[in-house]
C-alpha cells in the first residue's frame, strides 16, 4: 500500500515539474530557473515537441493520468484490485520508454541538459520500479 | 482457494476499511497539491523577468529611418558616432569622466553632432535589456537622462542577479510613467532595431566598445575628452566635399 500512496506522490510531483516546463514554452511564467540554461535549450529546441504536441504537454497529461490511476489504484474499493497496478505498470513502463528517447535527444542530438528534465526521468523510473514491486506483491499476496 | 500466484479475489466492498495511514497519507497528498497550485500561481502572477531577444528579424518597420540617439545641432560640422554597451566598463568610464567635458565644449558650442548606437556585446548578461529600457526612455522623451542613469549605476545592476527591477526603479526616478515602460519592456519592440544598431556597427568593423567613428574613420577605446576635440576640430577644418 506504501507503495501506491508513494506512486501518487511522485506523480503529483511529476505533474508539477511538468507544468512549470509546460507554463515556461507557453510564455507564461517568463524565465525558467534551471542554472545552466540548458532547460531553455531544451526547451526551445524543435525537439521539445512530439508528432506536433509539446513533449512538456505529454508529461502534463501522463503524469496527471498516473496520479488519477493510482488515487484509484488507492481506493478502498480497489485496495484487493490488481489491474489498477497493472494499468500503473503498463504506463509508467511506456512513459519510461518514452524518457529514454527524450535523454537520448537530450544528450546526442541538443547537446544540452535540462535539470528539470533529469528530475522527471528521476521520477517517473522510481515511479516505475515501485509499480513492478508493487505488481510483484500483488501477485504473491495470499487471497484472504 | 486460489494459488500464491494469482491475483487475490476478495470482493471488493465499499464497507473494505481505509488502508492504513490513509487519513495521513491523503492531508500529505493534499498539502503538496495547494502548495504546488501556490509556486506555480506565483510564478505565473509575479512581475516577469523581462528578457529582450537577440536572433531577430529586422523588418524596414523596425529601424524606420531610426539610426541612433541625437544630441546636438543638426548643422553641427561634424557628427561623432558612439558604438557603445551600457555594461562595458570603458564606455561607463568615457561617459562619467569625459563625456560631460565633450558636451560642455563640442556638443553644446555647436562644433559636434553626437550620435549614440548600441552595440550590446553578447558577453554582457543586460547589454540588450539596458539598451531597450533606454530605448523605452526614449519613447517618453527620457532618453538621455535614462541614459546617463544606467552609466551613473553601471556597477550596481552589472553584478545583480536580476536587473529588470533596477532598470524599472531608474525609470520612477528620471519621470518616466512606469506602467508605459513597462508595456514596452515586455512587448521587447524594440529588439529588431537594437540588433539593427549592431550589424551596421559590424559591417563598419566595429568588433569592441567603445569605438567611436568620427569623419570616416573608426577609434576603438576610451579617447579623451581632450583626444575628441583634436579630432573634432581637425575633422571640422577640413573642406567639405
Amino acid at each position: 500500500m506504501k507503495s501506491r500512496m508513494a506512486v501518487a506522490l511522485l506523480a503529483l510531483l511529476g505533474l508539477f515539474i511538468s507544468t512549470y516546463l509546460y507554463l515556461f514554452k507557453v510564455g507564461l511564467i517568463g524565465t525558467i530557473a534551471c542554472g545552466t540554461g540548458g532547460c531553455e535549450t531544451v526547451q526551445l529546441s524543435p525537439q521539445s515537441r512530439f508528432l506536433g504536441v509539446e513533449v512538456a504537454a505529454i508529461g502534463v497529461a501522463g503524469y496527471a493520468i498516473l496520479l488519477g490511476v493510482a488515487l484509484i489504484a488507492l481506493n478502498r474499493r480497489f485496495v484487493a484490485e490488481r489491474w489498477p497496478v497493472l494499468l500503473l505498470a503498463g504506463l509508467s513502463g511506456g512513459a519510461v520508454l518514452f524518457t529514454a528517447y527524450l535523454k537520448y535527444l537530450e544528450f546526442f542530438v541538443i547537446r544540452a541538459i535540462c535539470r528539470w528534465c533529469v528530475a522527471s526521468a528521476v521520477i517517473i523510473t522510481i515511479l516505475f520500479v515501485l509499480t513492478v514491486v508493487e505488481l510483484r506483491r500483488t501477485r504473491t499476496a495470499p487471497s484472504v | 482457494m486460489a494459488s500464491p500466484s494469482r491475483v487475490a479475489t476478495k470482493k471488493p466492498s465499499a464497507k473494505t476499511p481505509p488502508p492504513a495511514g490513509a487519513g495521513r497519507f491523503y492531508l500529505l497528498l493534499g498539502g503538496a497539491a495547494v502548495i504546488g497550485i501556490g509556486i506555480l500561481a506565483y510564478l505565473i502572477f509575479r512581475p516577469k523577468e523581462v528578457s529582450i531577444p537577440a536572433d531577430v528579424s529586422i523588418l524596414a518597420s523596425d529601424t524606420a529611418g531610426f539610426r541612433g540617439y541625437v544630441m546636438g545641432s543638426d548643422s553641427a560640422k561634424v557628427e561623432i558616432s558612439e558604438y557603445a554597451d551600457f555594461q562595458c566598463p570603458a564606455c561607463g568610464s568615457f561617459e562619467i569622466l569625459q563625456f560631460d567635458v565633450v558636451k560642455r565644449q563640442l556638443i553644446d558650442s555647436g562644433l559636434v553632432r553626437w550620435r549614440y548606437r548600441d552595440f550590446p556585446l553578447p558577453q554582457h548578461k543586460y547589454s540588450r535589456l539596458a539598451a531597450h529600457a533606454a530605448a523605452c526612455a526614449d519613447d517618453q522623451g527620457k532618453y538621455w537622462p535614462y541614459h546617463r542613469a544606467l552609466y551613473d549605476n553601471q556597477g550596481n545592476w552589472s553584478f545583480a542577479g536580476s536587473a529588470t527591477g533596477l532598470f524599472r526603479t531608474y525609470a520612477g526616478q528620471v519621470g518616466l510613467d512606469v506602467a508605459k515602460y513597462d508595456a514596452c519592456m515586455t512587448s521587447a519592440k524594440y529588439a529588431p532595431r537594437i540588433k539593427a544598431s549592431m550589424d551596421e556597427g559590424t559591417k563598419l568593423g566595429v568588433a569592441s566598445t567603445p569605438t567611436f567613428l568620427i569623419a570616416g574613420r573608426l577609434y576603438r577605446g576610451v579617447l579623451s575628452s581632450d583626444t575628441v576635440a583634436a579630432i573634432a576640430r581637425a575633422a571640422a577644418a577640413q573642406p567639405t566635399q
